[in-house]
């Protein structure tokens, strides 16, 4: 087809039919204000700030939701324009509880922006709030949904229904009771919400916010009886920068590290230890799996298992497809592996009594906070994460005490439980858990490496939706003799939407997996509901290509390699699947309502 | 009474039992002939926003699509408008017909009637009407088949996108235009959607060719309109009356003889003082001399007992409650003109802030999503333009 000519603000493009004329002027480098309208989301049209003029026409059009067509004249910037796009403002500002000085999100809030660029002042309408009632949900860990704040562009329902297909957020009711709402107007906490926050990434103002616990830190630092354990999840360090003034894609783990010192943690350990130690776990778990079904011949044994370390993810299992529940890893996720050998095995080592630790932990996740408060993560006689902050929290943090970030010279992880391997840093992308996975089990069962250059196993990489790879695994050590010929057939999902797609397959049969990686967030935990904001592909795209270099500069690239995770299985685990594992290490679920 | 100066018509009301015969000689023609047959006639959407009849038919027939639909808008939902629920109680057969016609223009095989859930009661008339009318479609081996899609009760499902939102089973709530409807609409397949009114003039239009359509009304409206009328008037009801007559004759016939103003078009119209009666036609936005309204057909008439700050509180708090709320404008701007005009009543905010409003109004109606949140200004500014006294003291 071809290009349609036009002209935005006197100046003359040309562009691919269907391109909206918001497109059109991103590509002349004019900014048109936005607020419904979300990159990784359908076009909604329903705030209306994005309006500009044709020449001729008499109503304005949404530039977010308007196709370009041949010979038009648009102006972004006319006073007709100006004048409406102040005007949607000021009625959005006057029904948003717009107390900016207490509010979480702040200077983080688009409105805000909007508001000062259009210099909306005291003259504003009447101000809707002190009319209505709302409802503030305070139930959740995880997230706090404050109505009062929200300005009904339906990001979080869009990301809700299209991104996760999940529907826990829809809208209710019509008009001026139009709002936001759940299940029955259910808290959040007693409906089908996974805790994934991407509701919390895309909105734009504070009406959904991650529930923090950055007081409670403080708190538990500057307690001198107690013993500050934290752990930093692999996709934090890479992510982290972005919400300090950094370029998205740096890699931060010293200066992370730095800080977290200088915050006052008497112990600065990583996650990826514990990702390590998963791989173990749940590796083994799989080829027992793979024994039983396919030596044993147990009817009990349930194939493709899916791995466990989202726990967005099990949330939704446990609502969607509690059947399948069978199928998923038992293994914790390294948060809750962390937590439980922190108490047991650190607590011991280190010589200090468990209820003296607070145990904190970094995560990309909003979950993670849930998660740590489920009643099964209490393996070690206490709480075993108590405390977990999202990588925003941390940034938070630094700026509050005052610390230059970009100044900090690097650090290293205290030892032990502060080494990894490659392996584990990859678990930040979507396709790392399965990548990780295949370097310790390839070489467990043949005693070779997996035969991809350089131990990159790329068909399990990238941002594709759905990704599968088949692994033939040839010339097997004796003992693994029984899966000479066997081809390893794997699938990888990230975001729910696509993650509902394979269980459908696999539920119906279409689709016959041995072992299939599920991140609740698009992109996997790089994109998760911790992340700074704002987050669109490219900026995902970025921390992705940092987490794949933070594991090719490592030293160890296979998570049995890493010398700590042997030492841990010596001193005290024994064995991988051992009674102290399944003690500690293993979980179980417990279906949900589908509502 | 009624000085009856205006002429009655009955080209729709008109009890004609020849459908079959109709029928068969319309399905008979070439299609574009009866685009053609339209196009001349003049006809325009009888819900009030006056699109072309022909013209939605035709790029309906030059759409693609694997299926096609005729949706027949009986969601009849603008207050004082009550002239649908009549047509689809004396004359169904005709509004069936013409949506067989457009069925077969388009290439349709499956209609639907969108009825107003209000309407309930004419289920089961209506639906006798359709099990007759599937017998003529096997007679004439037409394959069309025609159901009924009961609405809940929103005024916005009137809004065409946001019918097909509600017969599709999501919530009622305008899609973005373009794709309009006749390349994208029930299903995202190419749809014609009508009023009942525009449907049932089509049968007249086949019946006795064009120009006896066209020859009634003037210039850019063309035909007669059926009209609600309500109010002061000692003849409220329902009266078939040429296009183009100043609002002045209608009030000479229909008013009680102290009409202080009339509302063309319900909540979403306009309102038209006394002192502008003589210059203001009844038709659509064209050529016509002095200012023309377009009309769904309601013509609600207010004596000098009734308070115009009452009337247009009315209408607001009716638009409050109606707004699907998806977009900013229609929301809170009819929040704020109601509030608004409340707080200057009370003088807690001057009378200036009605100037205020006055900019809101016009600009919601140049951002809203959809005709409700565009025409809001419709009446807010003609009444408040017009009795600003009234709005203050």
């Amino acid at each position: 087809m071809n290009n349609i000519n036009l002209t935005i603000d006197h100046i003359e493009v040309s562009v691919q039919p269907e391109t909206t004329l918001l497109e059109a002027a991103k590509k002349l480098k004019i900014k048109i204000p936005t607020l419904c309208y979300h990159e990784d989301l359908c076009v909604a049209g329903n705030c209306r700030v994005c309006v500009v003029e044709q020449v001729g026409a008499d109503r304005l059009l949404p530039s977010c939701a308007t196709p370009v067509s041949e010979g038009m004249e648009i102006l972004t910037n006319s006073l007709k324009v100006r004048n409406a796009r102040k005007s949607v403002i000021d009625l959005l500002v006057s029904e948003h509880r717009a107390d900016c000085t207490r509010c979480y999100k702040s200077e983080g809030c688009e409105l805000q922006h909007l508001s000062s660029e259009y210099l909306i002042g005291e003259d504003s309408f009447i101000d809707l709030v002190p009319l209505k009632e709302y409802t503030i949900d305070y139930f959740s860990p995880s997230i706090i949904k404050d109505d009062s704040k929200c300005i009904r562009c339906q990001r979080c329902v869009r990301t809700c229904d299209q991104l996760q297909d999940i529907g826990a957020l829809t809208v209710a009711y019509k008009g001026e009771e139009m709002k936001v709402s759940s299940f029955f107007e259910k808290p959040m906490y007693e409906v089908v919400c996974t805790n994934c926050g991407q509701c919390v990434n895309r909105c734009p103002t504070g009406a959904l916010i991650e529930r923090n616990y950055i007081d409670e830190v403080w708190t538990a630092i500057n307690n001198p009886k107690k013993h500050l354990v934290v752990q930093t999840a692999p996709a934090v360090r890479v992510a982290l920068g972005e919400a300090l003034g950094m370029e998205a894609g740096l890699v931060v783990t010293g200066k992370m590290v730095a800080a977290l010192r200088r915050l006052g943690f008497d112990s600065v350990l990583d996650t990826d230890f514990t990702a390590d130690l998963t791989i173990i776990e749940e590796g083994n778990e799989l080829l027992q799996r793979l024994k039983g079904a396919l030596v044993d011949k147990n009817p009990d044994v349930n194939l493709p298992m899916t791995t466990s370390c989202s726990p967005g993810w099990i949330k939704y299992i446990e609502h969607m497809y509690p059947e399948m529940l069978p199928n998923v890893s038992t293994a914790k996720s390294p948060q809750q592996m962390f937590g439980a050998l922190v108490k047991t095995y650190y607590a011991n080592k280190i010589k200090v009594e468990p209820e003296n630790i607070v145990s904190v932990s970094v995560m990309p996740c909003t979950a993670k906070k849930y998660e740590a408060n489920r009643p099964e993560m209490h393996a070690s006689g206490y709480k075993d994460v108590d405390l977990v902050l999202t990588t925003r929290e941390l940034a938070k943090m630094i700026q509050q005490a005052g610390i230059d970030f970009e100044a900090l010279e690097n650090e290293e992880f205290d030892s032990f439980m502060g080494t990894s391997s490659g392996a584990a840093v990859i678990f930040g992308a979507t396709g790392g858990v399965m990548e990780a996975a295949l370097r310790t089990a390839y070489e467990v069962v043949t005693g070779r490496e997996v035969p991809f250059d350089g131990l990159n196993i790329t068909p399990v990489r990238g941002m594709e939706e759905v990704k599968e790879a088949t692994i033939k695994i040839e010339d097997t050590l004796p003992e693994w003799s029984f899966l000479e010929g066997a081809e390893l057939k794997t699938c990888v999902a990230h975001g729910l939407a696509n993650a509902k797609k394979v269980m459908d397959k696999v539920r119906s049969g279409e689709a016959s997996y041995h072992f299939i990686e599920v991140m609740a967030c698009p992109g996997g935990c790089l994109g998760g509901g911790g992340q700074p904001i704002p987050t669109n592909a490219e900026i995902r795209a970025q921390r992705s290509k940092a987490i794949y270099e933070e594991d090719a500069g490592k030293p160890i690239r296979k998570s049995h390699d890493n010398p700590e995770v042997i030492k841990l299985y010596e001193e005290f685990l024994k064995e991988p699947l051992g009674h102290k594992s399944h003690e500690l290490l293993h979980t179980s679920y417990v279906e949900r309502n589908r509502y | 009474m009624s000085k009856k100066n205006l002429k009655r018509l009955d080209l729709i009301f008109k009890n004609e039992n020849d459908g079959e015969v109709i029928l068969v000689k319309t399905m008979a023609r070439p299609t574009h002939d009866l685009i053609n047959d339209l196009i001349i006639s003049g006809l325009k959407g009888r819900g009030g926003a006056g699109y072309p009849t022909g013209l939605k038919w035709k790029l309906a027939s030059e759409a693609e699509g694997d299926m096609k639909y005729v949706i027949c808008n009986a969601d009849e939902g603008e207050p004082g408008t009550f002239k649908d629920r009549e047509i689809l109680t004396q004359v169904p057969h005709k509004v069936l017909i013409g949506m067989a016609v457009c069925a077969k223009i388009i290439g349709a095989h499956e209609g639907y009637i969108y009825l107003r859930g209000e309407y309930k009661f004419l289920l089961p008339s209506l639906n006798e009407m359709i099990d007759d009318f599937h017998v003529l479609m096997n007679k004439i081996g037409f394959d069309f088949r025609v159901k009924i899609f009961l609405g809940s009760g929103a005024y916005i499902c009137g809004e065409e996108s946001a019918l097909f939102e509600s017969m599709e089973g999501y919530r009622g709530e305008p899609r973005n235009k373009p794709p309009y409807p006749t390349n994208s609409g029930y299903r995202k397949m190419p749809t014609v959607i009508n009023n009942v009114e525009t449907l049932a003039h089509t049968y007249s239009i086949f019946k006795y060719g064009p120009e006896k359509f066209k020859d009634l009304g003037v210039q850019d409206s063309r035909g007669s309109k059926v009209f609600s009328v309500s109010g002061d008037t000692p003849n409220p009801g329902i009266y078939e009356l040429e296009f183009g007559m100043s609002v002045k004759k209608f009030v000479d016939d229909f008013g009680d003889g102290d009409a202080k103003a009339v509302q063309v078009g319900g909540a979403s119209g306009f309102c038209v003082p006394r002192k502008k009666f003589d210059k203001t036609k009844i038709g659509y936005q064209g050529k016509l001399t002095g200012v023309s309204l377009p009309t769904g057909g309601s013509m609600m008439i207010f004596n000098s007992s009734r308070s115009m700050y009452n009337v247009l509180h009315n209408y607001l708090d009716f638009f409050v409650e109606e707004s699907c709320g998806q977009c900013t404008p229609c929301r809170v701007g009819t929040q704020q003109l109601l509030l608004g005009i409340e707080a200057v009543k009370k003088g807690e905010r001057s009378s200036e802030y009605l100037d205020r409003l006055l900019g809101l109004a016009e600009n919601m109606r140049v951002t809203a999503k959809c005709g409700l949140g565009q025409s809001v200004a419709n009446s807010f500014s003609s009444i408040v333009e017009n009795f600003k006294e009234e709005m203050i003291y």
